[in-house]
């Protein structure tokens, strides 16, 4: 499915060659003689605190007036050595460090994380559980891509947006903390299942949101899509061809912008992704304007799997029946001195991994999510490794905004859609 | 390379544990060397065959892990031989590198860099591990292939300390250039760092934002700042 402005009745004001380069600027040229000044380069810093990096990203900037000569991000302020602090812990205490890494979209982090791990142990879940992880993840992506929607107006210059989408957003919030307790940090996933059943009534709340998120969506969409200044700021800004996307590791909305149909639900489905029907929305020209339609699409999209996962919610056991695995009951534990027994165990001791590595990736909000863990046989891992997308997607940036304009380098840094916690980790 | 903490003045005759770190760890056993196996694992994807095909002498081992991952052990020499082949070659087009890490099994045993292959238009995975002995961390960059391998390159290089010879940027990414305990992820790196709070505090202050940031000197600055290694940045005189 390809997103074109076609669609959109909006006539491509920028115009841009099959190459994706600038072919004509809307901005008039301009001829007066240039006065006799010094040509030295400036150096520009921005941030680490400043709201429009989205988080404490800094990139030192070179300009030459206002015109982008290099930019070098430099990163590491929020990092916190995930990967170190995860090889002391045990599989399971793992997970509350997942939802730290991409706070905007913790529930998909924290069900990558075990569907990497039971893959590793062999471990085949629930029916019941592989359909509630895939609720989980769509509204996180949607939640996630809310965030950016949100702050990417802001950056255009729109603020209206911003409070809608962040509306919706509350909603979010509150079925986060029906499902587990906790607004962003959730850890709701364990080896083997999830921390809970879901709560009574709450896949009615969830359904309550996708009914109610395409108004906005539709609202939001009427203030954007079709805004001169919002075309004007956007398109052929910050484009990147097919070939060199694809060169720069890009994955996600940013990859799929470029035309490149590569969404690891189609390619490598998990979870019965292949059984959903939905499509995998592709821009042509990889700017800016095709990053915000391809998301804007895929919010839509992920509203369909939504709606099909919840038809199909089945019921039964939501954690596998495997003691070696899963812990016994609470009202078990506080009763039965086996069952007590077993509970301490199960916890000092954590579950054995094979002497094996595994990677698995998923299609995470920001891009391909990968995990790649490796076990010796012991309770903890050897290594965990995170694919981060957001740290590959930003490494493009020093190409995508040379020769723009420092302003549009604000608008390239939010069109990529990046989160600090999951590139410093 | 001096590397003693007290940069402020203080007496650089006096041997420092930390001079130690740099240099990264000992071998503490022999490495185990990888021994060419003719014992052929059954592999699912068939890019494996036609890699051993391919390059017959390069290919140590191959295995696969967690049901259907197909492991290639290669030999580090010829690596980036093998990835250009297997990115440029068109039946195997492993156009996305997915992902570049290091694992450190502990105990002297050698450092395993790890690239993740995938071919977009194939649909296939593919796992490329080389082993590196502890005493030779260096292998080749993969940088002329893919773009995206220039950040995850250095950050196995800021976190492991493992040289891609060829890297045209190895710098530290996520730790601060002045950081000189070393490679945090290596196995032998203590959970809280090898300097005391203080020291580590102080090193953390003296870290000057302007340092390799003055115009023109970014792209002159950064070779030597490869060649510095993990050796910490001068602290610039009363800067604290």
């Amino acid at each position: 499915m390809a997103v074109s402005t076609a669609e959109y009745a909006v006539a491509r004001n920028p115009e841009m060659g099959p190459d994706g380069a600038l072919v004509a600027s809307p901005v008039e040229p301009f001829d007066a003689p240039e006065p006799e000044l010094g040509s030295e380069t400036m150096l520009v810093n921005v941030g680490p605190q400043h709201p429009a990096t989205h988080g404490v990203l800094r990139l030192v900037v070179e300009l030459d007036g206002e015109t982008v000569v290099t930019v070098t991000p430099r990163l590491g302020y929020l990092h916190s050595s995930f990967e170190k602090l995860g090889e002391y812990r045990t599989w399971n205490q793992v997970v509350p460090l997942t939802d730290r890494m991409d706070y905007l979209a913790p529930l998909i982090y924290n069900c990558a994380y075990v569907m990497a791990v039971e893959k590793l142990m062999g471990i085949e879940v629930t029916d019941r559980c592989r359909v509630a992880r895939v609720v989980c993840m769509e509204m996180d992506r949607i939640f996630s891509h809310l965030l950016w929607l949100g702050t990417w107006s802001i950056d255009v210059g729109a603020f209206t947006p911003f409070l809608y989408a962040f509306q919706q957003r509350e909603k979010v919030y509150k079925l986060h903390e029906a499902l587990t307790g906790a607004r962003i940090t959730t850890s709701a996933t364990r080896i083997g299942g999830m921390m809970a059943d879901l709560p009574e009534g709450w896949t009615k709340g969830v359904r309550e949101f996708a009914d109610n998120l395409p108004a906005t969506l539709d609202e939001i969409d009427g203030l954007l899509t079709c805004n001169a200044i919002h075309v004007g700021r956007t398109q052929g800004i910050g484009a990147i061809s097919a070939e060199e996307a694809v060169n720069y590791g890009l994955t996600g909305a940013n990859l799929r912008a470029s035309g490149v149909s590569y969404d690891v639900r189609k390619d490598r489905p998990y979870y019965d992704y292949e059984n959903y029907d939905f499509e995998v929305p592709v821009g042509c020209h990889g700017d800016c304007y095709d990053r915000y339609l391809v998301r804007m699409e895929e919010m839509r999209q992920s509203i369909r799997i939504l709606h099909q996962a919840l038809d199909k919610l089945p019921d039964g056991p939501m954690d596998v029946e495997d003691p070696r695995i899963t812990l016994p009951s609470k009202t078990d534990c506080m009763s039965d001195m086996e069952s007590m027994i077993h509970h301490f165990k199960l916890i000092t001791e954590g579950i054995p991994a094979p002497a094996e590595d595994c990677w698995f990736s998923i299609e995470g909000s920001k891009g391909e999510l990968g995990m790649y863990v490796v076990g010796d046989g012991g309770p903890k891992p050897v290594r965990w490794r995170i694919r981060p997308p957001s740290f590959v997607n930003l490494s493009a940036i020093p190409k995508l905004a040379e020769g723009h304009l420092m302003a549009d380098l604000i608008v390239i840094n939010a069109s990529l859609d990046i989160v600090l916690g999951e590139i410093d980790r | 390379m001096a590397d003693s903490p007290s940069a402020t003045g203080g007496p650089a005759a006096n041997p420092s544990p930390f001079d130690l770190v740099a240099e990264g760890p000992l071998s503490t056993a022999p490495p185990t060397p990888i021994v060419p196996t003719t014992e052929h694992v059954a592999p699912v994807n068939d890019s494996v065959d036609a890699l051993r095909e391919r390059f017959p002498d390069a290919v140590l081992r191959n295995e696969v892990c967690a049901g259907d991952q197909d492991v290639v052990y290669a030999d580090p020499a010829c690596v980036v031989d093998i990835l250009a082949w297997l990115h440029d070659d068109p039946e195997q087009q492993y156009d996305h590198l997915a992902d570049v890490t290091a694992v450190d099994y502990g105990g002297g045993r050698p450092l395993q860099v790890v690239y993740q292959l995938w071919s977009i238009p194939r649909r296939k995975a593919l796992r490329i591990k080389c082993e590196l002995p502890l005493d030779a961390l260096e292998i080749d960059s993969a940088t002329a292939i893919w773009q995206g391998a220039d950040w995850l390159e250095r950050e196995v290089y800021d976190l492991f300390g493992i040289r891609f010879q060829g890297h045209p940027n190895l710098r530290r990414i996520l730790m601060p250039d002045n950081y000189g305990e070393g490679h945090p992820l290596r196995k032998d790196f203590p959970l809280r760092g090898r300097f005391s709070r203080a020291e580590q505090t102080r090193r953390a202050l003296t870290q000057d934002p302007e340092d390799y940031y003055v115009p023109g000197e970014i792209a002159e600055r950064t070779p030597q700042l490869a060649d510095a290694g993990a050796a910490a940045a001068p602290a610039p005189e009363g800067s604290v």
